[in-house]
């Protein structure tokens, strides 16, 4: 190895770098298409999942629908007519392919496409969460962030031990407790949330404050934990310490070097809590009587309504899936090293 | 003309993780006069970079200054508010980091970081303060000046980061620079360069220095006066020519002769056409799975052939990235060897582990560089060092225990110490444990991989002094894989240089630098610093050369 030869071969490495660029940003996006493949294939075994499960509920779906006095001939007809007797396997397919037009069957209890059906529970229930979310992620992030920023202070320690409390106490306590106070006791808010009431702004912010401080309360807690345990690591990094050598203030500190190296685990907490307000709000719809997806699901289970139970289902694993994806892609591209 | 730095009888406490009270700066007193670069040296715990850090009123978490002055340019930093400290950080007083690498956001471009201080101090207009940032990556010969800015951190080297951290702490015209321990984490090779930029930087622009340092060769090349701390008190404070050739307290003392090592154990000479104790024939390993034509997806060593005769060391040197770790690894087993053979004691050796005989485990054992994470801390010592023992030997109760005592002598540890665990031991007794969990084993071979490297000066030569005695008692041979070459010269007879995974050289010890060697062997041992004052400015390597060949 004579110096010449290595001058050659080794040189151009340095002029490497700016080519890089290019087939970084391929890297990155093929990342992301490759998560949404993940999530798409995700759904394809939800589905399958949600199929079988509501497959195997005890009971013949004709039976239940024609009642006690029917005729078995008129039962096998039934069966015949909504292709229970063909396989499984078929059926599934079928329903997929339905799934996939949008076309999501027919109720079994009350005769409507389920879609007319869902559509303004749906709307309903978004409603509820954006408020919510809303309400809830911009002051638990500022919440956690504080609490990181001022670790160990009484603040730190008081938020912790709320937060505790919050996440031990469940939420029908939280949300029976707000109707006793505020709806009985003082009398300041309706008990019940039924939103086509509303005639003003003033009555919908009545109608909603309920349920939204009851599930703010819910999904705020994880929220907070996980953010200040983000941010308490990146402040610890030698870049923030750095940054303060500088001279830098503490807003700029936080703002420009800790929270932007905080985006990946705080935007995954804000999605798993908010993935919770579709779903998971069966409890509070139901004890504020909200006409929510929660609570249509849950009368859908009470009525056997069989495609009813597999497009609620199905919704709430989208919204999941998508919150989740969503976090994720922005976590791939706020990661410089793959910028 | 008065001194820019007076620090006078300066306390630091801190509060230990059980919540007990230290006092970790005991009462330190030095000034630095304008445009003189001080060196701050002693060993890890000695309360440096504490003390350089104090010159900015900061302490890090948990430490507090808590009493004594340390007056910048006339303003005490000790009784600054924090708002006034802020001020001074950055425009009077800058830092440059240990690891630059850490100490850049990983999110931000670099050019906004360097001009930073710039916007924070509203020193000057942004263009201006980008040209300027481009002036100091010039004069700091950092390769591409115009354009390096534009890169996020992990885009540029080590070394390369290093110098854009100074640009970045000299964009205020500080009057005062801390260099926290900056080459520490770099490769000789490396160091020299960032050394060179970093002196011609500070000489031309009459800026006064703090450098932190444990690396005494290192600080005589850029340092006026030498302070050496222990466990923070000032030893002695003295001009670096002083402290180089008349020390006069005993730890400056026992820091200089912990530099000069002696040479290895004259041995017995061994019937010279013995069979070899291990032997590599045309190693091949890497990471990822095995490719079409038998490689691995990326092959770190790349077709290396060894010899060790019985009785004798070999010494396995590179820098960072070289393969010399992962060549370790294949010779014990872990990452097996794609292709090639490992014969010892002339018959050959499944490369993986689990497919050798216990006897042949026995034979084979590896010392890892970080005795923190290689120690099991929920575990006592007895027990760390009754597995091999139980697992080799089949040694139980009574007989175990004896043989951990005669294994604690044998590395001049108390027999008591076997009931500690090891987050209670010192980091030179944690290394001294994870020898004689090797020697437990009864080996014929140990693989040392970098085991002096975490270490202090004083107890990294007290470890080299145990490795020759044991070996002088047990008849071992080592493998000693280091960057360090004057260490590799201390242990070993042969000298095998690797780079980009290949043995380019091999030499014996008594040849080193009196042959001629290859372009980059001539490099690596041009690079190591030496305690004369002069050698950064005498060595004359081709600056082209050391670009590709060090590749940073």
């Amino acid at each position: 190895m004579n110096e010449g030869a290595v001058r050659r071969s080794l040189s151009p490495s340095l002029d490497d770098r700016s080519q890089t660029g290019n087939a970084m940003n391929r890297f990155v996006w093929s990342l992301v298409g490759g998560r949404l493949l993940v999530a798409l294939f995700t759904l394809v075994v939800v589905s399958f999942t949600v199929f079988c499960a509501t497959a195997i509920l005890p009971g013949d779906v004709a039976e239940v629908l024609l009642g006690q006095a029917a005729t078995p001939e008129a039962v096998a007809g039934l069966r015949a007519a909504m292709h229970l007797d063909e396989p499984g396997f078929l059926r599934f397919v079928r329903w997929l392919a339905g799934l996939g037009s949008g076309d999501l069957g027919v109720s079994y209890a009350n005769k409507m496409p389920v879609t007319q059906l869902i559509g303004p529970r749906l709307l309903n229930s978004l409603k509820l969460a954006g408020v919510t979310a809303l309400a809830s992620v911009p002051i638990a992030l500022s919440l956690g962030i504080c609490a990181a920023i001022l670790r160990g202070s009484l603040f730190d320690r008081l938020l912790t031990f709320g937060v505790i409390a919050v996440i031990s106490v469940p939420e029908f306590m939280v949300a029976t407790s707000a109707v006793l106070i505020f709806a009985v006791h003082l009398r300041w808010l309706p008990a019940l949330s039924v939103a086509r009431e509303a005639t003003s702004f003033l009555d919908l912010l009545r109608i909603f404050a309920m349920p939204v401080i009851t599930l703010a309360f819910v999904i705020s807690a994880q929220m907070i934990r996980m953010t200040r345990a983000a941010m308490i690591e990146t402040l610890n990094t030698p870049y923030v310490e750095m940054a303060r050598l500088k001279g830098a203030s503490p807003a700029r500190i936080v703002l420009r070097h800790a929270l932007p190296n905080a985006v990946g685990p705080i935007i995954n907490a804000v999605a798993l809590s908010l993935s919770y307000l579709l779903g998971g709000v069966i409890i509070v719809e139901t004890i504020f009587n909200y006409p929510g997806i929660a609570k249509l699901m849950v009368d859908a289970v009470s009525t056997r309504d069989l495609p009813l139970i597999q497009s609620c289902a199905m919704v709430f694993c989208v919204v999941y899936l998508l919150l989740i994806t969503i976090a994720d892609v922005v976590a791939i591209l706020s990661n410089p090293r793959l910028r | 003309m008065a001194n820019l730095v007076e620090i006078r009888d300066l306390r630091i406490g801190a509060t230990t993780d059980a919540g007990r009270r230290v006092e970790i700066i005991k009462g330190v007193s030095f000034d630095i006069a304008p445009g003189e670069i001080v060196a701050l040296i002693g060993e890890s715990g000695s309360g440096k970079t504490t003390i350089a850090l104090s010159l900015m009123g900061y302490a890090r978490e948990g430490c507090r200054i808590e009493g004594g002055s340390v007056v910048v340019a006339g303003k005490d930093m000790v009784r600054l508010t924090e708002r006034q400290r802020a001020a001074v950080r950055g425009t009077e007083v800058a830092y440059v980091p240990q690891s630059a690498a850490a100490a850049f956001n990983p999110a931000m471009r670099i050019i906004d970081q360097v001009v930073e201080v710039s916007r924070i101090h509203g020193l000057m207009p942004d263009d201006k303060a980008r040209l300027r940032a481009v002036e100091l990556f010039r004069a700091l010969s950092l390769p591409n000046p115009d354009t390096i800015g534009e890169r996020y951190p992990h885009q540029v080297s080590g070394g390369q980061l290093q110098r854009l951290s100074a640009a970045m702490a000299l964009i205020g015209n500080p009057s005062l620079v801390i260099f926290d321990e900056p080459t520490t984490a770099l490769d000789v090779t490396t160091q020299i360069e960032v050394l060179r930029a970093f002196k011609a930087v500070m000489r031309e622009s009459r800026i006064a220095g703090v450098y932190v340092s444990h690396d005494l060769a290192v600080v005589a090349q850029i340092a006026d006066r030498i302070v050496v701390l222990k466990g923070g008190e000032v030893q002695e404070v003295g001009s670096t020519a002083h402290i180089l050739q008349a020390p006069s307290h005993p730890y400056t003392q026992a820091l200089l002769a912990a530099f000069r090592p002696g040479g290895p154990p004259a041995g017995a000479a061994p019937a010279p056409l013995a069979q070899p104790v291990l032997e590599l024939r045309d190693v091949v390993a890497g990471y990822g799975g095995l490719q079409s034509d038998g490689r691995p997806l990326v092959t770190i060593v790349k077709g290396v052939s060894l010899t060790l005769q019985p009785g004798r060391n070999l010494g396995v040197i590179g820098e960072s990235g070289c393969g010399k770790s992962t060549l370790a690894r294949a010779i014990a087993g872990i990452l097996p060897a794609a292709s090639g053979e490992i014969l010892l004691q002339g018959k050959p050796l499944p490369s993986a582990a689990k497919d050798r005989t216990r006897e042949q485990l026995r034979q084979v054992q590896i010392v890892f560089q970080s005795a923190d994470t290689a120690l099991n801390p929920a575990k006592c010592i007895a027990d760390i060092l009754g597995r091999p023992l139980a697992f080799y030997h089949g040694l139980k109760g009574a007989a175990a225990e004896a043989r951990v005592d005669r294994l604690l002598d044998m590395v001049h540890l108390p027999r008591g110490l076997k009931h500690r665990r090891p987050p209670e031991l010192s980091g030179g007794q944690k290394q001294r444990i994870n020898l004689a969990r090797a020697l437990a084993a009864d080996p014929q071979i140990i693989l040392c991989d970098e085991i002096t490297s975490a270490l202090d000066t004083v107890v990294a030569a007290a470890i080299i002094d145990l490795l020759k005695e044991l070996q002088r008692e047990l008849g071992l041979c080592y493998v000693f894989i280091s960057h360090d070459l004057p260490t590799v010269e201390a242990v070993c007879d042969q000298i095998a240089v690797m780079y980009a995974g290949e043995k380019i050289e091999q030499m014996s010890r008594d040849e080193v630098g009196a042959r001629n060697h290859k372009a980059y062997t001539k490099l690596l041992f041009a690079s190591v610093p030496k305690l004369d004052p002069h050698w950064l400015d005498s060595i004359e390597n081709d600056p082209e050369v050391v670009a590709a060949l060090s590749r940073r």
